[in-house]
């Protein structure tokens, strides 16, 4: 009787742990930040069927970012209406308390309340409602972390923002998806026998280019997300590939193989005046803008094995920034210009990597061995990236100071190439 | 080139020659004898019943045309692939038989073309892999070219870590993934 039960207790948590809401807010937090914020989520009281755990979404986003150390708020649902004991959750050690409400409204929508306490002033930081259909149920939940995250840290937050990324649902079968900042709520916004390569995000968020291979070799296309409308903005004799945005929104840069070997040009959305940037007997790839546009940095085998140099976005003074390993990959710049991430072979295995642009100092933010395509977070805060589980591509983030990594397990399939978009107006 | 390297390359140029040579001769005078025998013999079928019977032969006359080359697996036409080291675009010599057979075949065959693939392993930047297949694929390219083949049969593409042939998470996979491919067309 005891093990009957047993299993039926057995059987239940693991529906539980397979629960598409549960699986998809999986955060594996592999360390600890310093200088955390201490902050407790309350379970958000429900009336009616709520569709999104609002609450878990918010903590788990909060959690994610690694500038917060969860506090445990109890079982007892609290609503933004109830009386709160401040000296109870201080004595927790939260300094911040977060409660709050979901009710489903008589025409269907739901109404998303939300309070945020700072209990050691006993004042209130922030109020708000939201109603709006059950799809935007979650999209409101990562607006509100978005809040908590800017009232306590100073700083905007990136949680209703979106990703891109491609997987690799069968061997012939690719999509280019578009998710929420947490891996939830995947959309596909192209389908492919061929492969798909090198997403990249126009600075407004309203487009993407990328690499297709569906004519059977490697063509630039720019796609507007939210009409499907393609064009083709590099299809040159031999390999086009590499799209990185200007941030003017008008031109990209690309790599070519039109003149040779791999060699960056720049060309208007459009597709004219294309103009090539550099001249070298080797491979150049992986070009990208710095945010200010003054820079395009990118990968060379010129002087041997790849390493990340940086030229002026008119090609002229090319000068090499990586300096220590034989393999740097995939630079991107940080939205202040600062950093560098890139993946850096080190001992045989492949991470993601930082570099203080002033002072040289690198930082090695991933322990992993099969780490790809770095993107910086549009706060800066954190980075996502690509890496592998049991032969199966994943996505996963962390904080950039390295200290708290998380796996995003909503994308199904071999995923790969993540790119973050910016922030959406 | 040292004249090391240079010997080796003769002796290698003079391997592919001489398994070239031999593949083909016993082909050539394989006779056709046996087949014709039966049809005409008295073993065969009735006359005028072909299609109906059961003992019927039908004759695929062989001797006239040699075998292509390119479909026969003695011939080192048949080996279309090039294998290279980690993060390198260079022809090894124990692969440039292979390059030097379909170079002649190609100086000798004008009218036939050629798309050479390159591929890299899964490890690193997807778009560096991208332009390392292509320097693979150029690199056995200008070999060809070197060797007097018309830059008009020869077309090249990258497939990058994009379309790996092995699947493995180890070595031996991954060196089966580090490849050009030689297509005909």
């Amino acid at each position: 009787m005891h093990r009957l039960l047993a299993h039926a207790f057995a059987l239940l948590a693991a529906l539980l742990v397979l629960s598409p809401a549960t699986a998809q807010l999986r955060v594996e937090i592999t360390g600890v930040g310093s200088n955390q914020f201490p902050v407790s989520v309350a379970n958000f009281r429900r009336d009616g069927e709520i569709p999104q755990p609002v609450d878990e979404i918010i903590r788990a986003d909060l959690q994610r970012s690694g500038r917060f150390r969860m506090i445990d708020p109890g079982a007892t649902p609290l609503a933004e209406t109830a009386a709160v004991s401040f000296a109870e959750f201080k004595s927790r050690g939260a300094d911040a308390l977060v409660v709050g409400s979901v009710a489903r409204l008589a025409d269907g929508r739901f109404d998303l309340r939300f309070r945020l306490y700072d209990t050691v002033k006993q004042t209130q930081l922030d109020a708000l409602s939201y109603v709006s259909s059950a799809a935007e149920l979650r999209l409101n939940a990562h607006r509100i972390a978005d809040r908590i995250f800017e009232k306590l840290t100073g700083e905007r937050g990136v949680f209703a923002t979106r990703i891109a990324y491609v997987v690799q649902l069968a061997k012939a079968s690719f999509e280019l998806q578009i998710a929420d900042s947490d891996g939830a709520s995947a959309q596909a916004a192209l389908r492919s026998r061929e492969p798909i390569m090198s997403p990249s995000w126009s600075a407004d968020g309203s487009r993407l280019a990328y690499v297709s291979f569906e004519t059977g070799k490697p063509v630039v296309y720019a796609h507007t997300v939210t009409t499907g409308e393609r064009r083709v903005v590099a299809n040159f004799l031999g390999s086009n590939s590499a799209p990185s945005w200007a941030p003017d929104g008008k031109r990209l840069a690309v790599v070519l193989t039109r003149d040779g070997l791999s060699q960056v040009y720049v060309i208007n959305v459009d597709g004219s005046g294309l103009q090539r940037l550099t001249r070298s007997a080797g491979i150049d790839t992986e070009p990208v803008f710095s945010p200010d546009g003054r820079f395009i940095y990118f990968t060379s085998d010129r002087g041997g094995g790849p390493q990340i140099y940086r030229m002026n976005a008119d090609g002229s003074g090319v000068a090499r920034v990586t300096f220590s390993g034989d393999y740097n990959v995939s630079p991107r710049v940080s939205p202040d210009g600062r950093l560098l991430a890139y993946v850096g072979r080190r001992g045989g295995r492949f991470q993601v990597h930082t570099l203080d642009i002033a002072t040289n100092q690198e930082t090695a933010l991933t322990d992993t061995a099969l780490d790809e395509s770095p993107s910086f977070a549009p706060n800066g805060r954190m980075l996502l990236y690509a890496t592998e589980v049991g032969r199966r591509g994943i996505l996963a983030s962390v904080s950039v100071d390295g200290r708290v990594r998380a796996r995003l397990s909503g994308p199904s399939g071999d995923v790969r190439e993540p790119t973050w978009g910016p922030f959406i107006k | 080139m040292t004249p090391n390297r240079l010997m080796r390359l003769a002796a290698c140029a003079a391997a592919a020659l001489l398994i070239a040579a031999c593949a083909s001769t016993p082909l050539e005078e394989q006779p056709a004898a046996p087949v014709t025998d039966a049809s005409s013999g008295a073993a065969g079928g009735k006359p005028g019943g072909a299609t109906a019977d059961p003992r019927a032969v039908a004759r695929v006359d062989a001797t006239s045309k040699g075998i292509d080359p390119l479909t026969d697996p003695a011939s080192p036409l048949s080996k279309r692939s090039v294998y290279f080291d980690f993060d390198s675009f260079v022809v090894k010599p124990e692969f440039q038989g292979v390059v030097e057979a379909h170079g002649k075949f190609l100086v000798a065959n004008p009218s036939r073309r050629l798309t050479i693939e390159g591929n890299a392993d899964e490890r690193g930047s997807r778009e560096y892999n991208l332009a390392l297949g292509q320097k693979r694929a150029e690199a056995v390219k200008s070999r060809l070219r070197l060797l007097g083949v018309a830059e008009s049969q020869m077309e090249t593409v990258s497939f990058g870590e994009e379309k790996p042939v092995a699947t493995g998470a180890d070595e031996a996979s991954w060196a089966q993934n580090r490849r050009a491919d030689l297509n005909y067309k």
